[in-house]
Parts: structure tokens; sequence; C-alpha cells
């Protein structure tokens, strides 16, 4: 970790520390201001909740949404789940990882976009459904797919 | 000077997902290209979703209706608006008569769709605050008592009387107490806990303050999915703005009495909303399943006594303040008081949420709501009530929406999550997939549940690869069993309930 991320590491354990049950909302807060929780920040995150470090590592390992390495610039998510497979998720996510020629939890070779499912977005009633970093859209087939890709104006693979 | 054109379109999720902000945007560009003076309100959405983007006009004090609408469709829309709104092809009527919405029994969405979700002059003038006033006037008994009058039952799916558990709280011995709302929706084919947050938040505010002056708690937490990007961003200013105007902090509205709230955020994981693991999750832990007893209401939430309810049910006590016991009771049939928030999901023509009181039946559900499929091909299968929630054929559409008829055909109401599959889907697809879904998200606490699934999904497999079916047929009832009776929560065992659903009504889909 450089010195800056060290500094907002430490700014943000000071924040969280004596919040009850605080370690969720600090893990989040990282992943916001860093892009992910590095490993190396598990040992300060560990002294200053009074936690150890197994503890720490085992609440960032249990949770789909905490992740060690930093993603691709974008994250595709896209809804496994069966008001979207009743609409044809199944394809769309074919598609997907054939178009980005990645699995789930990869990211292109660009960086541009790191793939993952996800289980429900609430968004049942117009399904099939994704969510492009902050944004959920509905009713997405393969086209669809491709316009928003086309939007982040960066995916290179093919 | 004309007045100028009120206009309503919603900020929720469905509608933003369908191109809300798109059409928004346009809509400025082209009221200003015409002169136009419009005032365009971003309500939250009244939950008839194929009809999102879904514009509202306010003409001589009515509410019409245009939808679905799209940025191509502003100027004609505009137009027509100016001189003969019917002529329009989108144009769908006074908002409140269309049938779909004007046959629905809304209690707890009644407000949803109606103005400015985070407007808390419009809450109180559409009746919002009535039941914590009333609440504020009586002694916490009194509250818990219309609650266990009203019949009302836990809407997050394992419909136990709220009455009962807010009277075990109350009860208990202790300074501090907590009220936790299990915003944890992760269901499949739900979002009515989401459609309230993001059109009524102050509703889940108030049902919470009413359960902190009912059992004596002053501290409340929301524990939300994460993966509700928009709810969470209302339901945070809505807390904001009503801590400002004193419904929440250290003397609500006058009263003296205390009550804080706070807004968590899950981290993906499906298992927190089972509530003993949701409240170690909230605690800083992962979330792993507790053993009951002891009951959260006895020791709940960093050991205290504490009440877990879904945002729906919290909801719904706003109601029964408000209204009275009776009046909530007098909706429903047998054992199953007031209304329920039907989701109508998957491959369905209209899609959206459907609040009736319970008895209605699914088939009219799906076909006089729901218009059959999206893809115009017959219906096949329904799964009701979430993941967990059995398949059902249409031999069993009649059965009436009420808890103890779900239970006497091996299936379950749950969250009231209905999704529509049409006669293309493969049932033992659909059987692996629920076993898949358990290996991901089981908590692993306990044998059945973490290595059942993944046994289930390698047997499913082989039955799929006709590799000694017959055998492999028993040896999947067999593990059902075993996940069934051996597991400590909902999620290991209630997975064999599609499984089994699958292959009982659907066995020509395995062999």
């Amino acid at each position: 970790m450089d010195e800056q991320t060290e500094d907002r590491l430490t700014q943000l354990i000071a924040q969280y520390r004596d919040v009850a049950g605080g370690l969720l909302p600090l893990l989040h807060a990282i992943q916001d201001s860093l892009g992910y929780v590095p490993v190396d920040a598990v040992p300060a995150i560990a002294r200053g909740l009074h936690l150890s470090r197994a503890e720490v590592h085992g609440v960032i390992s249990f949770y789909h949404d905490f992740r060690s390495e930093p993603a691709g610039a974008h994250l595709l998510q896209i809804c496994r789940a069966e008001a979207c497979q009743a609409m044809g998720s199944r394809a769309l996510e074919a598609y997907a990882k054939t178009r980005l020629g990645i699995d789930y939890g990869g990211t292109t070779t660009d960086g541009a976009v790191t793939l993952e499912p996800v289980y429900c977005l609430g968004n049942c009633a117009c399904s099939p459904s994704v969510r492009l970093d902050h944004e959920i859209h509905a009713r997405v087939d393969a086209a669809r797919l491709d316009e928003l890709l086309a939007g982040l104006g960066a995916v290179t693979s093919q | 000077m004309t007045a100028s054109l009120r206009l309503f379109l919603p900020r929720d999720t469905t509608a933003l997902a369908l191109g809300a902000d798109r059409v928004a945007a346009a809509l400025a560009r082209e009221a200003a290209s015409r002169g136009l003076p419009v005032e365009l309100v971003r309500n939250g959405s009244r939950g008839l979703f194929w009809l999102e983007p879904l514009l509202e006009a306010e003409l001589r004090g009515e509410r019409v209706a245009f939808g679905p609408v799209d940025s191509a469709s502003l100027p004609s829309i505009l137009a027509a608006l100016a001189a003969n709104p019917g002529n329009h092809p989108l144009y769908l009527g006074p908002v409140e008569e269309i049938p779909y919405l004007k046959s629905q029994q809304r209690l707890t969405f009644a407000r949803a769709g109606q103005g400015n979700p985070l407007c808390l002059d419009s809450y109180r003038k559409l009746a919002g605050f009535s039941g914590l006033e009333r609440a504020l006037r009586l002694d916490a008994q009194d509250i818990v008592t219309a609650v266990t009058e009203s019949g009302l039952r836990g809407r997050g799916g394992a419909a136990f009387p709220a009455g009962i558990k807010w009277q075990t709280v109350l009860d208990a011995p202790g300074e501090q107490k907590y009220i936790v709302c299990n915003a944890d929706e992760g269901d499949s084919g739900t979002f009515a806990d989401r459609l309230l947050m993001e059109a009524d938040p102050y509703q889940l505010i108030e049902g919470m303050i009413i359960a902190g002056l009912a059992v004596g708690a002053s501290r409340g937490y929301i524990y939300m999915r994460s993966e509700y990007p928009r709810a969470r961003d209302v339901l945070a200013s809505a807390i904001e703005r009503a801590r400002a105007r004193q419904y929440l902090g250290n003397n609500i509205c006058g009263s003296g009495r205390a009550f804080e709230l706070e807004l968590r955020l899950g981290a993906g994981a499906y298992i927190c909303g089972e509530e003993t693991a949701l409240l170690d999750s909230l605690e800083g832990k992962r979330g792993v399943v507790r053993a009951k007893p002891p009951l959260p209401a006895i020791a709940g939430l960093f050991g205290r006594p504490t009440v877990v309810n879904n945002v729906l049910t919290l909801a719904a006590v706003t109601t029964v303040l408000a209204q009275g016991a009776a009046f909530y009771r007098d909706f429903g049939t047998g054992r199953s008081r007031g209304t329920i928030a039907v989701q109508l999901a998957g491959n369905i023509r209209r899609g959206g949420l459907v609040e009736l009181a319970f008895g209605a039946t699914l088939r009219e559900l799906v076909q006089d709501y729901g218009g059959g499929t999206h893809s115009g091909r017959p219906v096949r299968a329904i799964q009701v009530g979430g993941p967990l929630g059995a398949y059902l054929p249409e031999s069993l559409w009649d059965t009436p929406l009420d808890y103890e008829a779900f239970a006497g055909i091996n299936a379950m109401l749950g969250h009231g999550g209905v999704v529509v599959f049409d006669d293309s889907v493969d049932m033992a697809a659909q059987a692996r997939f629920a076993m898949a879904f358990c290996a991901v998200e089981s908590c692993g606490k306990c044998t059945p549940c973490r290595i059942g699934s993944v046994r289930g999904m390698e047997v499913i497999d082989r039955i799929i690869a006709r590799q000694a079916p017959t055998e492999n047929l028993a040896l999947l009832r067999d593990l059902c069993d075993t996940m069934e009776a051996g597991s400590l929560c909902a999620m290991g065992g209630l997975t064999p309930s599609p499984v089994r659903s699958a292959l009982a009504h659907f066995p020509e889909d395995f062999s």
C-alpha cells in the first residue's frame, strides 16, 4: 500500500472503530474508497477493531461483495435468479461470457469489465436484469447488452 | 401567464431501469423548446411495472396516465395534453381507474406512487404518521395488544404472529432492546420491500418507531441488501429528514420519547435474510445462522431482546394503529389476516405489485392481473415464495393465497413472490439450480445444507445424464429428507421444496 492508501485506511478505521458491529460498514467504506479491501489492510483493521486477523479475513471472504483484488474499471453483474431465468437469462449469461471472453469472476484483458453473477436485483417484473456499476437495466437481451458495453467505450475484447 | 403543467414520473429502480431518467431529461428539453412551463415531480412507482416509465399528468385536478413512455413519444404526448389526451395511443385514462390498480385493496401500498417519496408534508397529507400519533397516546401494552388483535403475521416468509413476538420482547427484562428491520429481500421474484422503501420510506420509519414504543426499544437498525442502491439512497435521505423534523432522536414529536435509527448494508449474502444470520451480520460477523433457542426476542442483537420484522410487517403496523386492529383483521381469510403484497414476476405480461386481501387464487393473479406469459406461450409452472418455494403445476393454481392452504399443498407463500415460467422451462434444470443456489449461499454451519446441496447437484446431474436413474432418484429423495430434517434453518430445510415439487409435478422432465 502506498502512503496515501494507508492514510485513508487509518482515517476510515478511526471512523468505525467505536461503531457497534462496525466491521461491515468499515469494509464497505474501504471498498468504496479503494475499490477493494487489500490483504495488507487486514492487520490494521484487526488491530483497530480489536479482532483477530482470522476474524477479519473470515468476514471478508464470507460475503460475495468484498474483493481482495481490484476489479476492472466497470462491474457488470448478471442476475442468475429464477425470475430472470424465466426470461432467458441463461442465454444472456452465455452470451456475455463469450462476448467478453471471460467467465464469472474474470476481468477483460483490457481491464475494462469485471463480470459477476448476482442473485436478484429486485427488478423481477421486467427481467432479465443486469447491474452495470450503480445502474440497473431491465429487459436486457444480447443486443441491449452490446449497447451497454458500447456505452463504456473501452471494451476491446471480443 | 399559464399555470405550469404538473407531471409525475417515477424514480424507482424499475422505472429507471427502463429509462425514466432519459425520459425526464428529454421532457425538460421538449418543454423548454415549446416554452411550456412544466413542474416534474419524481414520484415512487405505483408498482404497475409493465407500464413503466409511467407518466402522469394532472389535468383539472385528476391524474391521467401514459405508458410505457419513451423520449420519442413525448412530443406527441405534450401535444395531446394540450388538445385531446384520450386520442393518444399510450393514454391509459385516469391512473386510479386502471383496472389493475383499481381492483386492488391497497393498505400498505396506498401511498405508493402518489407523490415525492421524500416529501414529509406529502406523507402527512396522505395520513402518514397518524399511526404514530395514536401510538404516542397509548401505553406499550396497548400497542402490542392492537398488533396481536390485528392478526398480523410476519410478511418475510415465516408468517409468525407479530404480536406474540412483540409481547415476548416487551416482557423480556433489559434496559437496551432493539428493533431490527429485515430489508434483505433476497428472494427472486420479490420486490415489494424495495418498492415500499423507494416509494413510501416514511411508512417503514413510522412502523419502526411504533415498534420501539411498543416494546421499549430506543434503537433500531434497517439491514438492507446491497443490491438495492436506489432504495438505499431514498431511505438514507428519509432517515435524515425524519431526524431533522424530530420524528427520530431524543424527543419524538415532542413526546420526550427516544428512538434512533441506523441504516446498514448487507454484502451480497442471501443467508443474511435469515433473522439470526442477519443479527450476526449486523454485529459485524460472518452471516452464520444461530441455533434457536435462545429466540432473538430474548437474546437477539448484541445479546439483547430484539424484534426482527420484515419491511412489510413493520409497515402494516402503521395501518393497524391508524385504523384499528379490527379494520386490518377484517381483510383476509382463516388465520391469514390483512392483505398480502403479491409480486408478479418472471415470464409474465403484466408484471408488478398486487396488494389484495388473502384468499385470491394464483390463477386469478397470474391470468387476470398478469395476463399470462410475456412470451405468449402457455404457463407451465409457477414458483411461489422465492428460491425455496415449490413449483406449482396448473392443477394447483386454484389454491387460495392463504398460509395454511399453501402449507396444505406442500408449498408456501413466503414473501409473496410469484415467478411464472412458460412451457419452454426445463424443470430438471430448475431443480438443479435450487441445489446450486443453496451450495453458493449456504452459510456453511450445518452439514446437510453445506454438503447436501453439492451432492444434490451431482445427483441431479447424473439423473439428467440418465445414469442409473431409478437409484439416483431414490438417492435424491433420501437426500431431500436429510436436508429437510437435519438443517438448522430454512435454507437447507426448504431447498428440497422446489426439488421435490419439480419431481412430483413434472416427472417427465427427469426421465
